[in-house]
């Protein structure tokens, strides 16, 4: 069975991220009004054969700790799909 | 005595040879280059991760190369108490490896800052300072994009606490105090050392000024200090 896992890493809250800061701002100059905050993360799409999405998810997150994200200063959560 | 360098070479590294010559020049001794697919390597009794952009900086600055097959020596070597020195992505590498606590941040205004800037010596007590006095200002060049120190307010304290942040970010007059990092890093901590004392990591650059050819010596005395600690440790 193929599963395609979609990491959402993001920044932790305490961590500052201009990226995001300098998007608000950009927002905010187009005349957009009411944005309370813009974060910047990324989304890393893995294709992968399994025998089921427990141990499918259970890999990903073993990935996500070691490489995908790094704990000091981001978070991480995963959506796991099966691929028809 | 003959002590054994090595300079590991990721793809992407562009200080190696900047490392590897400043070190010959200042101390007489030879280095070698390492290829990070290296998965054996010598004992080597000093290893530089130079600067540059391992893997072009893809996915976090220093992220993969700490996967490199190179690393794991890295870290044995580092576990058995020879010297390891990061600097710039070297830096960014060992916070990755976990041989440093803390992670480096995209900078505070998003901006790639390369420039000399003033460095104060905070601990001239290490195996890497020794030749330095605590307070003495270097001049030295910053080439970063993402060199915002970031750690956890626990982590904080216990680089406070004992005495592990060798170097902050400053005025020419030595002042510390917020906002004077260019890069956002927390408390102004430019580089900083584990608690075994074996394992530095600085974003500056002291390879750039280690000789009067080349616009400055204020880095210099890390590559004598090293030197000084491996002549007193007695390897051969």
């Amino acid at each position: 069975m193929k599963y395609k896992v979609i990491v959402r890493v993001v920044l932790k809250p305490s961590v500052l991220d201009p990226q995001g800061a300098a998007i608000e701002r950009a927002l905010t100059a187009m005349g957009n009004k009411g944005i309370d905050s813009v974060r910047v993360g990324k989304i890393i799409e893995i294709v992968l054969e399994g025998p089921d999405e427990k141990t499918v998810f259970d890999k990903v997150n073993i990935w996500s700790d070691e490489l995908l994200a790094n704990p000091n200063m981001e978070t991480y959560s995963l959506i796991v799909e099966p691929i028809a | 005595m003959t002590f054994k360098t090595a300079v590991i070479v990721f793809p992407g590294s562009n200080c190696d040879q900047d490392c590897v010559r400043s070190w010959q020049t200042v101390t007489g001794l030879k280095a070698d280059l390492v290829w990070h697919k290296e998965s054996k390597i010598d004992n080597y009794d000093l290893i530089i991760l130079p600067g540059g952009f391992s893997y072009g900086d893809y996915l976090r600055t220093g992220a993969i190369a700490r996967f490199s097959p190179v690393m794991a020596e890295v870290i044995r070597l580092a576990y058995k108490g020879h010297l390891v020195i990061g600097i710039c992505n070297g830096f960014q590498i060992l916070t990755e490896a976990h041989l440093l606590p803390g992670a480096l941040l995209r900078n505070r205004y998003l901006k790639y800052i390369c420039k000399d800037i003033y460095l104060r010596v905070e601990n001239a007590k290490t195996a890497f300072t020794g030749g330095y006095h605590r307070g003495d200002v270097l001049r030295i060049p910053i080439s970063h994009g993402e060199g915002n120190y970031n750690v956890s307010s626990h982590g904080l304290k216990e680089l406070q606490d004992h005495d592990l942040i060798v170097f902050r970010y400053c005025t020419p007059d030595g002042t510390v105090g917020a906002d004077i990092a260019p890069n956002g890093s927390m408390d102004s901590i430019a580089g900083i050392i584990n608690k075994a004392g074996n394992v530095l990591g600085l974003m500056p650059h002291p390879e750039r000024v280690s000789e009067d050819e080349l616009g400055g010596t204020d880095g210099r005395s890390v590559w004598t200090s090293i030197l000084s600690t491996l002549q007193k440790r007695g390897v051969a």
